[in-house]
C-alpha cells in the first residue's frame, strides 16, 4: 500500500485504472462476480433468456423461498450460531397448512398467521435453550429438526393430506397482472423484496443490529458492555423461524404439497449465507450478500439444468463451488488483514 | 519431547464420564417401561443382542467423530463415506471371496485420501470445517450416485460373517465394535498424539506456539474418522449383502454421530471429552430405539421424542457450564 502510494505521482492513466481495478474487487463483495459469472454461463447457455425481464422474474420467484430463508440464517450466523430446524419448519408449514386449509379455505389468513407464530416460538425456543441450559445451538437445533418434522409426519399420518387452497398458494405461484413497468410480476418477487429492505435496515441501521455483531463477536465483552445477550439470541433466532415460516408459505405455494418439501433446505440456506461471505461462528456478514448468495445459487441450479447436469452431478459442482468461494473469501480476509 | 508434569491419577470412579449417570437412568426407565406397558422383556437375551448390534455402525463411525470434535473440528462427510465406501467395497468384491482383500485396500485408501482432502481444505485453505466437510461429502455423494443407481455388486457370502456370525453369545460385529473403541480409547490416553489432540483442541494458537505440528494433528484426526466411516461403510456392506448409495444417507450418520459425540460430554469446541462417552452416547440411542420399539409407539412420534432427548440428555450437564456456548 505504502508503496503504491509513493508511485502515484508519477503515475500514467493505464495505471491508474489497474488500480482502481484492484479498488473494486477489494471492496466490492465476491458474491457480485461469482453471480455476473453464473449470470454469463446462463446467458451462454439460454441465449434467450436476457431477451426478455420475464426469465430473470422467473428465477428470482424460484429464488425467493430460499432468499428469505437465508434471511433469517443469517441473524442467527453473525450471532455466532446455527439454526438447522428451518427445513423441517417448511415441512411443517407446508404439511399442517393443507390440512387445516382442506375444505374450510376461508380460514387461510389465520392460518398462515398461526403457522408464522408458530416458527416465532420454535425460534425462541432454540434461542432460550440455548443460551440458558448452554446446550450448542447446532444440537439444540438438530433436535428440534428431527421433532418438529416428527411432529409434522405424526400430524400427518405420513403422506400428503389435503391441499393448499388457491387462496394460500397465491403467494408463492401467482402474479399481478402488473407491477410498476413488470407485467406478470409475482407476489413472492414482492414478498422477498420488502424482507429484504426490512432485514436489511435491521440488521445494518438499527442498534439491534450492531449488537447482534457484537454478540457474534464477543459474547462476553458484548454482555461486559451491557447488551442483554440472551434477548439478543432470541430474537435472532425467533427472526430464523419466522422468516422460515414464510419460506414455508412462499414454497408451499410454489411447489404444493409433500412430506419432503423441506429436506435439505437448512443447509442450502447456510450454504447461500457463507457463499454471501458470512463467517461462520459469528461477527462478519452482510444482508445483501446473504440474499445475493441465495439468488447466486438458485441461479447456479438453473445453470447446472441448462447444461444438462444430472442431478448428482449438479451437487457435485455445487460443492465444488461452495468450497472454492469459501476459501476466496478466507483468503481475501488474510490479505486485508 | 518429554513430558515433565506427571497430572496425579484421578481414582477410576473419577474418570467415568457423566454422561454414564444419563445411561444408567435411561436404562433403568426403559426397563421399567418395557416391563410394565411392552411386550417382550427388556433385559432378555434377545434384546440386549439386538441393543448391542444396533450400536455396531453407529458406534464405529462415532468413535472417528470424536476425534474430529476434539481436535475443534467437525466431519459432516462421514455419512457420505459410508456410501462410498459400501458400494466400492461391494462393487469390487462381485461375491469373489478372493477379491477381498484387494476391495478393502481399495476402500482404506479411499477414505485415506478424503479424511486428508478434509484436513487439507481446513488447515491449509482454513475453510470452515462444517463447510468443507459438507463440500467433501456433495462431491463424494455426486459422484457415487452418478456412477450407481441401485445395489452395486455384492459381498460374497464368507465375508457376510462379520455382520452375522459370532463367538459364543458376542458376534464378530459387537467385537469389532469394542476392539475399535479400545483402540480409541489407547490412543487418546496413552499416545503423544492422543496428547497432542486434546492441546490442539483446547487451543491451536497456544499450541502451535508451544511448538505442535498442529496442522499433521488435524489431518490425523480427519483420517481417523474418514477409515472409521470406511470401516462402518465395510460392515454395512458385509450386513446388506451389497452397498447402495444411500446407506449412509437414510442412517443420517453425519449428524447423529455428532449428536453423539455431544451426548457423550465431549465438548463440541474441542479439547474436552474421549471415547468411552461417545460409547455412553450411542448405547444411550440404541436403548431408547429398543424402548420405543418395544413399547409400540410409532415412527414420527419415536422421531418426536428422539429430537427432544437429544436437546435434554445434552442440557442435563452443559446447564452445569459458565462460559458462553453459541
Amino acid at each position: 500500500m505504502a508503496k503504491l502510494q509513493h508511485e502515484v505521482p508519477q503515475a500514467n492513466a493505464w495505471r491508474t485504472v489497474v488500480t482502481a481495478i484492484g479498488q473494486i474487487f477489494r471492496w466490492v463483495p465476491p458474491i457480485y462476480f461469482i453471480f455476473a459469472a453464473i449470470m454469463i454461463g446462463i446467458g451462454l447457455t439460454n441465449e434467450n433468456f436476457f431477451t426478455h425481464y420475464r426469465n430473470t422474474l422467473n428465477l428470482l420467484l424460484q429464488a425467493a423461498p430460499l432468499a428469505v430463508l437465508a434471511a433469517g440464517q443469517l441473524f442467527v450466523i453473525i450471532s455466532g450460531g446455527f439454526d438447522l430446524s428451518v427445513g423441517s419448519i417448511i415441512t411443517f408449514v407446508v404439511l399442517g397448512s393443507s390440512i387445516m386449509l382442506s375444505g374450510n379455505p376461508e380460514a387461510t389468513y389465520w392460518v398462515i398467521a398461526m403457522m408464522l407464530g408458530i416458527g416465532i416460538v420454535v425460534g425462541l425456543f432454540n434461542g432460550a435453550v440455548t443460551h440458558y441450559l448452554k446446550v450448542p445451538s447446532i444440537i439444540t437445533t438438530l433436535g428440534m429438526m428431527l421433532t418438529i418434522k416428527g411432529a409434522a409426519l405424526l400430524w400427518s399420518g405420513g403422506a400428503p393430506r389435503g391441499s393448499l387452497p388457491a387462496a394460500f398458494r397465491v403467494f408463492g405461484r401467482d402474479r399481478m397482472d402488473k407491477f410498476l413497468i413488470w407485467e406478470r410480476f409475482p407476489h413472492a418477487v414482492l414478498i422477498l423484496a420488502g424482507i429484504g429492505i426490512v432485514a436489511t435496515l435491521l440488521l445494518h441501521r438499527t442498534n439491534f443490529g450492531k449488537q447482534v455483531y457484537a454478540v457474534g463477536d464477543n459474547p462476553r465483552a458484548a454482555a461486559l458492555a451491557g447488551i442483554n445477550v440472551p434477548l439478543v439470541r432470541m430474537i435472532c433466532f425467533a427472526l430464523s423461524g419466522l422468516f422460515a415460516a414464510i419460506a414455508g408459505v412462499l414454497l408451499g405455494g410454489f411447489s404444493g404439497v409433500s412430506t419432503q418439501v423441506g429436506d435439505g433446505y437448512e443447509l442450502r440456506a447456510i450454504t447461500a449465507v457463507v457463499l454471501g461471505g458470512a463467517r461462520l461462528l459469528g461477527g462478519r456478514g452482510g444482508m445483501p450478500e446473504a440474499i445475493m448468495g441465495a439468488i447466486t445459487l438458485q441461479a447456479l441450479f438453473s445453470l447446472l439444468n441448462n447444461l444438462g447436469l444430472p442431478q448428482p452431478l449438479r451437487e457435485a459442482v455445487q460443492a465444488v463451488i461452495l468450497i472454492s468461494a469459501a476459501a476466496y473469501a478466507v483468503l481475501r480476509e488474510r490479505r486485508k488483514a | 519431547m518429554k513430558v515433565v508434569v506427571q497430572p496425579s491419577r484421578p481414582q477410576l470412579w473419577r474418570r467415568i464420564p457423566p454422561v454414564y449417570v444419563i445411561l444408567v437412568v435411561i436404562t433403568v426407565v426403559a426397563w421399567i417401561l418395557v416391563e410394565l406397558y411392552g411386550r417382550g422383556s427388556f433385559f432378555g437375551k434377545e434384546n440386549i443382542a439386538n441393543i448391542l448390534q444396533r450400536s455396531v455402525s453407529l458406534g464405529i463411525v462415532s468413535v472417528g467423530q470424536t476425534f474430529t470434535i476434539l481436535a475443534g473440528s467437525l466431519d459432516l462427510s462421514v455419512a457420505n463415506m459410508i456410501s462410498v465406501s459400501a458400494v466400492m467395497s461391494s462393487y469390487i468384491m462381485q461375491g469373489d471371496p478372493s477379491r477381498v482383500p484387494f476391495a478393502i485396500a481399495t476402500v482404506v485408501l479411499i477414505g485415506v485420501i478424503v479424511g486428508l482432502v478434509n484436513g487439507l481444505l481446513i488447515t491449509q485453505l482454513r475453510v470452515n470445517p462444517l463447510i468443507s466437510t459438507l463440500g467433501t461429502g456433495l462431491l463424494l455423494q455426486g459422484i457415487l450416485s452418478a456412477s450407481f443407481r441401485n445395489f452395486a455388486g455384492s459381498v460374497p457370502e464368507e465375508f457376510q460373517v462379520l455382520a452375522y456370525g459370532s463367538i459364543g453369545p458376542i458376534s464378530y460385529s459387537v467385537l469389532m465394535f469394542i476392539i475399535i473403541a479400545s483402540i480409541g480409547v489407547f490412543i487418546l490416553r496413552k499416545t503423544r498424539f492422543g496428547a497432542h489432540l486434546y492441546a490442539v483442541g483446547g487451543s491451536q494458537e497456544v499450541s502451535r506456539l508451544s511448538g505442535l505440528r498442529t496442522t499433521r494433528v488435524l489431518l490425523g484426526a480427519h483420517v481417523i474418522a474418514s477409515l472409521t466411516a470406511v470401516i462402518t461403510g465395510i460392515y454395512l456392506a458385509s450386513r446388506l449383502g451389497a452397498g447402495a448409495p444411500w446407506v449412509g444417507r437414510d442412517g443420517v450418520y453425519d449428524l447423529e454421530s455428532i449428536a453423539v459425540v455431544v451426548i457423550g460430554g465431549t465438548a463440541l469446541a474441542g479439547g474436552r471429552g474421549g471415547v468411552m462417552g461417545t460409547v455412553a452416547g450411542v448405547l444411550i440411542f440404541a436403548i431408547l430405539d429398543s424402548m420405543f420399539n418395544l413399547l409400540g409407539v410409532g415412527s414420527y412420534l419415536k422421531q418426536v421424542l428422539r429430537g427432544l432427548i437429544i436437546i435434554a440428555a445434552v442440557a442435563s450437564y452443559s446447564i452445569r457450564t459458565k462460559e458462553e456456548v453459541s
